[in-house]
């Protein structure tokens, strides 16, 4: 079961959740008998991971990741103009007898050096970013990719890490996605098996939470939502949800003590331990969703 | 010798579009003659490398020089290396008199690229 935790506005408790569910499944199951045990999370917000900040994980691996870009043999060139009218990013400029490539606009699609009718074009690896891989001392197998800073394009590398971290037979994965409803959230959330939409009652929380489901339909995925923060705002985000048939699936209070628990650090579980059954059972409701979608 | 302008409404009496990758149109002026002719920009609405995209489609018109707003860092690149001329406008009031400025010698030259290049930002 892949479970990714997107929302659309930034800020609103995706890593809260992620974490908190990863360490829900990790727990013995006590008070349950769903036990599916530790999961792996993916940190895809690869602009700015933090989850490992609440999980702590040891970080054993390490490796860069990149794209290939293009690499033009001079001599062999003939300025013909091809490779710039298909690249679709304008990475690559015929201007007169030069070819000028502009690496960090190149999304490693390969069309220049596929059209080439020369052969002129080879592909070399620009690193771009890296990758970590590790394990909490619960056992949640952990995963992250960092983008490197000045560096526009983090499709790539997320693309990567989901590629490259895969889960054991029956492992539960975790997906947090970066904000927004971009690529990278695109990227994120595409392959998973359900669409978690964490969200809170605000004219902000709810006009990006309509774009995060205009995404999830187009990617044809089941979708539930969690309502953080909830007693703050209005109740048009309830209306909404109603409205469009999109499950509340949990609901968190606005409260001094996990805000508190979040700024050292304590996860909302650490903070209320309580929520470990309900995230349980939650992740059974999901399960149940994601059959009747299937 | 062939001079482009980026200007907003493609006409010769056009105001200068300040902007060189995401201008409206390219009018290449005949300097000599001043016979013109307007090109809407290929370029305007690319996701991404607008400058480079601009910059090409004027090396393609066989321009000796550009005159806009400003030069972003890749466009400033691609037309250095395609051995086009960069001018600004200065104020002109029109594409015409950005030209007829331009041929009086009173238009300067980028000191260097403008701004930050690559990707439209939100």
């Amino acid at each position: 079961m892949r479970i990714a935790v997107a929302s659309g506005k930034g800020g609103t408790g995706k890593t809260t959740v992620a974490t908190s569910l990863a360490l829900s499944l990790a727990a013995d199951g006590r008070g349950g008998e769903f036990a599916p045990g530790p999961p792996l999370l993916l940190d895809c917000d690869v602009e700015a991971p933090n989850a490992h900040l609440f999980l702590q994980p040891r970080f054993e691996h390490v490796w860069q990741v990149g794209i290939p870009v293009p690499h033009v043999d001079e001599p062999r060139c003939t300025a013909c103009g091809r490779c710039a009218e298909v690249c679709a990013y304008n990475a690559i400029a015929v201007l007169g007898a030069k070819v000028l490539v502009f690496p960090e606009l190149c999304h490693g699609c390969g069309s220049c050096a596929r059209a080439c009718p020369e052969g002129a074009i080879t592909e070399a690896m620009r690193p771009i970013g890296v990758l970590r891989q590790g394990t909490t001392m619960g056992g949640i197998d952990f995963g992250h990719g960092e983008l490197t800073i000045g560096e526009p394009m983090a499709g790539p590398v997320i693309r990567q890490l989901k590629q490259q971290i895969s889960p054991r037979p029956g492992q539960v994965v975790i997906l947090d996605a970066p904000p927004g409803t971009s690529c990278p959230v695109v990227e994120a959330v595409r392959g998973a098996d359900f669409l978690l939409l964490v969200t809170e009652p605000t004219p902000f929380g709810l006009h990006d939470l309509r774009l995060a489901v205009q995404v999830g339909r187009t990617l044809g995925l089941p979708m539930g939502v969690i309502i953080n923060r909830d007693g703050i705002g209005d109740e048009h985000l309830a209306q909404y949800c109603e409205g469009e048939g999109l499950p509340v699936l949990m609901r968190i209070p606005f409260e001094r003590a996990i805000a508190r628990g979040f700024a050292q650090g304590r996860t909302l579980l650490e903070t209320h331990p309580a929520y470990a059954l309900r995230f349980r059972e939650m992740v059974l409701e999901i399960g149940r969703r994601i059959e009747v979608a299937g | 010798m062939k001079i482009v302008v980026t200007t907003t409404t493609p006409d010769l009496d056009s105001p200068v579009d300040p902007r060189f990758g995401r201008g409206g149109y390219f009018v290449l002026v005949d300097a000599d003659t001043m016979e013109w002719q307007a090109h809407p920009n290929p370029a305007a609405a690319a996701s991404g490398g607008a400058g480079i995209r601009a910059a090409q489609f004027v090396a393609e018109q066989k321009a000796d020089g550009v005159i806009s707003g400003d030069f972003g860092p890749n466009a400033h690149q691609a037309l250095t290396a395609a051995g086009i001329g960069m001018y600004l406008f200065g104020g002109s009031a029109s594409a015409r008199q950005a030209v007829e400025r331009f041929k009086a010698g009173e238009l300067e030259t980028p000191s260097g690229a403008a701004g930050q290049g690559g990707r439209r930002r939100a």
